[in-house]
């Protein structure tokens, strides 16, 4: 870097240089390292790519880049390679040298790396053409791809920081403002407050000093669109804030990541030191009159933290139990004063309404949710990753189109969305647009942006069970209706999960689920029956089946299952046995074998490794889960 | 890392705090300027370089900081990742996050305590495995997901797990001395 | 100092600005129970017996009254049809888990419970933060406090270990809603006494979203002529 950027006309000089440095004619290679390539070994890849670039000569003509997540986490590891646009999956430390010998010197596409469609078999040379990019309107996420998130000039290079830039020299707070209204952005945390009314109440606010926080303490398990966008693009970030303290006339920001997340806690730290050094932050931001600064803060491993007063809490250095609103922290938060608290995909909007134009924003998108939404879509799908679709997109073109639809030939059962306070939705309900309205009126929430999709080996009492037990622990225990209630909650769907339920509990549990949603104070406590309600009420058979047929049709609920070797099927090779990790499994060699229900533990040990598929899982009279 | 002067396998090993522990301690609280509002970033640091949080080292931040011992004691005990006691040696996280879930991450924390025979959340009395879970760390498209001593290892099965502890346990001779 | 109207169960009332909903009811004689609530001490909202409905019916949610500040123009309804199912609900989780308080007890009683359906527990301790509020505020000695969350939520001194700290005054138990105040009803296999159970079915039990400014338990206009409320019906506990 080359010290501090002092005005606006030198950004802009800046960034034209480096587009011409980073850009040329170089062959680009670009590895994801996000989470999901990270745990498939991108490590070695990288090291290994700059170890043959370097050996083989490469340096000057190619640029090799780590990115975050490029978001197909299904083929990790993934590699770009620009300007040809081609897209290798699934790549190995021992291709690298294939991939600079063929593809990059000799300008041949090496098939066996190539994505294979699985509706015509054929394999997709271009990045653009697979399916699970083809469906998507990535604006936030394409940017990933771009960038080396440790490099500034990187964002640079694309403009970033240009909408900052805007602000400081033509716009006034009013009229920052005023596009947030008139986009129609509206909070990507859950609630969907419109993000310029709230920016609009604490503009207003005498009080000073006025704080901005980034809520970056992604808590809803099976989402991860936030982790993806600070580890991948942390520059946008800090861009969107800068906008949004200079609209507020706020001068101290702070960005609040959970510790389970270090990479991000990294780049963010990083992103912020290049920023101050850039003079992007700290007084008098390219040479305006605006000074803001950043300070990052790891949260310490509490869901409800993610509860704008339990944040602040936090950020207090206290116990992040939530208090009542009214106050709420646009009046009265981080120290008593003015606090705009907004999620990482919020602000991350930002810099795009004010650079693009709040009409190109309010023109993507439903009715009365505009822009597009980030999802993290996992479970029972076959394209799991990171989603970016415009509001109002229905749930069946981003299971089936983007998603690929169920793997293993199971069939589409559910989808949750919202996070453990959201709630699953049926088959019936596939053509459904997601956006705030609709996903209320059917009964959960847009929350955060998981979408986890469950196939028919699902069992829809043990989902609600494992969400009312994560929000039991989650819960700070404050109020009685939550703390106990999702304790009384979690007994009967175990009651009912071990098949000593009957009938009167599914009234007791919709009562009492109504009583913890009305009686609790925070946005926790409040939601916390949801999974509960909205599987009773679209899945009420289920439970009744493991009522009264003692029958869990999923196979998963381990008191009413049992493990069965058909014998027909079974050639007696003892594989199964020998895996048994508590030897309920006997049978002599060659023989059919036979499992103890006494003994075994329902691990699922033996299924994985019989060759002959012989063993089934029963439940209910005995018929196959 | 402090030791302990009792014998290895004793549940409740005898918590010895060195004057280079409170230093250390010293230390953080200067680099945030004795910041109460700091404390959660204070807390995380002295556990880093301490590995666990000693109660006579939060005795002495309570001090230093001029909070009650109480509001320390509840703040420690509310947040997950705040440890009262020494670490295992390998620290296997087992990834409890909804997509884990569904893939069947239940079976796979089941497996890992009955062969640690330990419940999650705690260590083995040899302090040579500590078991944990987290919900959710946002690699839920390799889940099941095992965190080992910070390496991920993903569509993790039951079966898979003899041979991960195997491998855990080759330095367990080192353990005595 | 700036005063408020609103509206409390249809009755026009102001209070000065700053005041909670259960100070503002109780000012105009309307009894809302509580368990974590004494005056003086600050509101803490945990044991949400005294949440009431605020908004027009229809568009209504609850809050704690003992911590919401009166705004003007607020429409409040203290004992409608859901709050009345919602308090009972309350009282079932209660007194499932802590059936040794007569406080607890006395109030189930008065919302006419005579069975409880969850599984029982003797827990004592309702978590509502009372003696630590009681140690801090009025003794000024800050010996006790909650640690941990959610289920492992508990009351306890620094550390686990004697208090340096405390006095040994017993303001703690002096508050307690339940170890001072024991009902030798119940035993291990009941959870519900019912044995003080003294409650006539009032208006509320009729009406959805009563709007009477009367206290609700008075029933009058329900109730046939001659019918008084008995003098037993008035509950020592909601007054407090």
């Amino acid at each position: 870097m080359t010290g501090k950027i002092r005005s606006v006309s030198e950004l802009h000089e800046f960034q034209a240089s480096l587009k011409e440095e980073l850009q040329g004619d170089r062959t680009v290679i670009t590895l994801c390292a996000g989470p999901g390539c990270a745990a498939s070994g991108a490590d070695n890849v990288a090291k290994a790519f700059r170890k043959h670039i370097e050996e083989m000569g490469l340096t000057d003509q190619v640029t090799f880049k780590c990115t975050g997540c490029h978001g197909f986490c299904a083929l990790a590891p993934v590699v770009a390679i620009d300007p040809a646009g081609y897209c290798y999956e699934g790549v190995k430390q021992a291709d690298v040298k294939d991939i600079l010998e063929r593809t990059i010197i000799g300008g041949e596409v090496i098939e066996k790396l190539l994505y294979v469609d699985p509706e015509t078999g054929e394999p997709v040379l271009y990045e653009k053409d697979i399916p699970f990019y083809k469906h998507q309107d990535r604006i936030l996420l394409a940017e990933n791809r771009q960038i080396d998130p440790d490099r500034l000039e990187d964002f640079l290079a694309i403009d970033g920081y240009s909408a900052l830039a805007k602000v400081l020299d033509e716009m006034s707070s009013e009229d920052v403002i005023q596009a947030i209204l008139d986009s129609g952005l509206r909070g990507r945390g859950g609630a969907g407050f419109p993000t310029g009314l709230k920016w609009q109440i604490a503009h207003q606010q005498t009080a000073e000093p006025k704080y901005i926080v980034c809520n970056a303490d992604e808590g809803d398990p099976g989402a991860f669109m936030d982790r993806g966008i600070i580890e991948g693009n942390p520059h946008r970030v800090i861009e969107g804030m800068c906008i949004g303290a200079r609209a507020i006339g706020a001068n101290q920001g702070f960005v609040y990541v959970r510790y389970e997340y270090p990479i991000a806690v990294q780049r963010i730290n990083q992103a912020v030191d290049q920023a101050r050094e850039a003079g992007l932050l700290g007084e008098n931001i390219l040479g305006s009159d605006f000074s803001f600064d950043l300070k990052v803060v790891m949260g310490a491993g509490a869901f409800v933290c993610g509860e704008e007063t339990a944040l602040i809490a936090s950020l207090e250095g206290k116990k992040g139990e939530p208090v009542q609103r009214p106050p709420f922290p646009v009046e009265s938060g981080y120290r008593g004063k003015p606090t705009v608290i907004n999620n990482v995909e919020s602000w991350t909007c930002v810099p795009h309404v004010i650079g693009k134009g709040a009409e190109w924003f309010s023109s993507i998108g439903s009715e009365g949710s505009k822009g597009t939404k980030i999802f993290s879509l996992v479970g029972k799908v076959k394209n799991t990753g990171l989603v970016e679709v415009p509001m109002g997109t229905t749930i069946r073109k981003i299971v089936y189109d983007i998603g690929g639809g169920v793997p293993n030939g199971k069939s589409f059962k559910a989808i949750q969305t919202g996070g453990p306070a959201g709630g699953c939705l049926p088959e019936d309900l596939i053509d459904l647009p997601i956006d705030f309205e609709a996903l209320t009126k059917a009964g959960t929430i847009m929350g955060s942006g998981g979408l986890i999709v469950m196939d028919e080996s699902t069992c829809m009492v043990d989902v609600a069970r494992y969400f009312t037990r994560f929000l039991e622990e989650e819960s700070c225990g404050k109020c009685y209706s939550c703390r106990k209630g999702t304790q009384r909650m979690r007994e009967l769907l175990d009651d009912i999960c071990e098949g000593k339920g009957t009938l009167d509990h599914l009234d007791l549990l919709e009562e009492l689920g109504e009583t913890v949603n009305n009686a609790s104070m925070c946005g926790l406590g409040q939601n916390a029956a949801n999974p509960v309600l909205s599987t009773l009420r679209y899945f009420r058979h289920e439970y009744e089946a493991h009522i009264t047929e003692h029958r869990c049709s999923a196979g998963v609920c381990a008191a009413l299952i049992r493990y069965f070797i058909q014998e027909e099927l079974c050639d007696g090779c003892h594989a199964c046995s020998k895996v048994c990790p508590v030897e309920a499994i006997s049978g002599e060699k060659d023989l059919e074998h036979e499992i103890d229900p006494d003994v075994c533990i329902t691990c699922g040990s033996c299924i994985e490794v019989c060759p002959t598929d012989a063993i089934i899982i029963v439940s209910g009279s005995g018929e196959e889960a | 890392m402090p030791s302990s002067s009792t014998a290895p396998d004793s549940m409740e090993p005898e918590v010895v705090v060195t004057e280079e522990d409170l230093a250390t301690t010293d230390e953080i609280l200067k680099q945030h300027q004795y910041d109460r509002s700091e404390m959660i970033a204070i807390l995380l640091g002295v556990q880093d370089a301490l590995g666990y949080l000693p109660v006579p080292v939060l005795k002495h931040l309570a001090e230093r900081l001029e909070v009650s011992p109480i509001s320390l004691f509840g703040i420690v005990t509310f947040y997950t990742s705040f440890r009262l006691n020494p670490p295992g040696r390998h620290k296997c996280t087992v990834c409890m996050g909804t997509a884990c879930h569904v893939r069947g991450a239940v079976n796979v924390l089941k497996e890992f305590e009955r062969r640690l025979d330990i419940s999650a959340g705690s260590t083995t009395p040899d302090r040579h495995f500590q078991l944990e879970t987290v919900n959710c760390v946002g690699a839920c498209a390799i889940g099941p997901l095992v965190i080992v001593d910070d390496e991920y290892h993903g569509n993790i099965t039951p079966i898979k797990i003899p041979r991960l502890l195997r491998r855990l346990e080759r330095d367990k001779a080192e353990d005595v001395t | 100092m700036k005063l408020i109207s609103l509206n409390i169960n249809g009755l026009p009332v102001e209070v000065e600005e700053g005041t909670t909903l259960l100070e503002a009811a109780r000012a105009y004689g309307v009894n809302i129970p509580t368990l974590c609530h004494d005056d003086g001490l600050s509101s803490y909202g945990a044991c949400r017996l005294c949440v009431v409905e605020i908004g027009p019916p229809g568009k209504s949610k609850m809050v704690s009254s003992c911590t919401y500040r009166c705004e003007d123009g607020l429409e409040v309804r203290t004992h409608s049809a859901k709050i009345m199912k919602t308090r009972a609900m309350m009282l079932e989780l209660l007194v499932s888990s802590s059936p040794q308080s007569k406080t607890i007890q006395d109030l189930a009683s008065a919302h006419g419970m005579t069975k409880q359906r969850f599984r029982p527990e003797h827990e004592d301790c309702i978590l509502c933060g009372l003696c630590i509020r009681m140690c801090a505020e009025q003794m000024m000695s800050s010996a006790i406090g909650f640690v941990g969350r959610g289920p492992n939520r508990r009351i306890t001194t620094a550390f686990d270990e004697v208090s340096e700290v405390c006095r040994r005054c017993g303001g703690c138990m002096y508050i307690c809603p339940v170890c001072m105040s024991r009902c030798h009803g119940p035993d291990e296999e009941a959870t519900l006494c019912n044995a003080c159970l003294n409650f006539s079915p009032s208006c509320v039990a009729v009406y959805d979203d009563v709007q009477c400014w009367m206290p609700p338990e008075c029933g009058t206009c329900v109730r046939p002529e001659g019918d008084y409320l008995p003098a037993t019906g008035r509950l020592a506990t909601e007054e407090s």
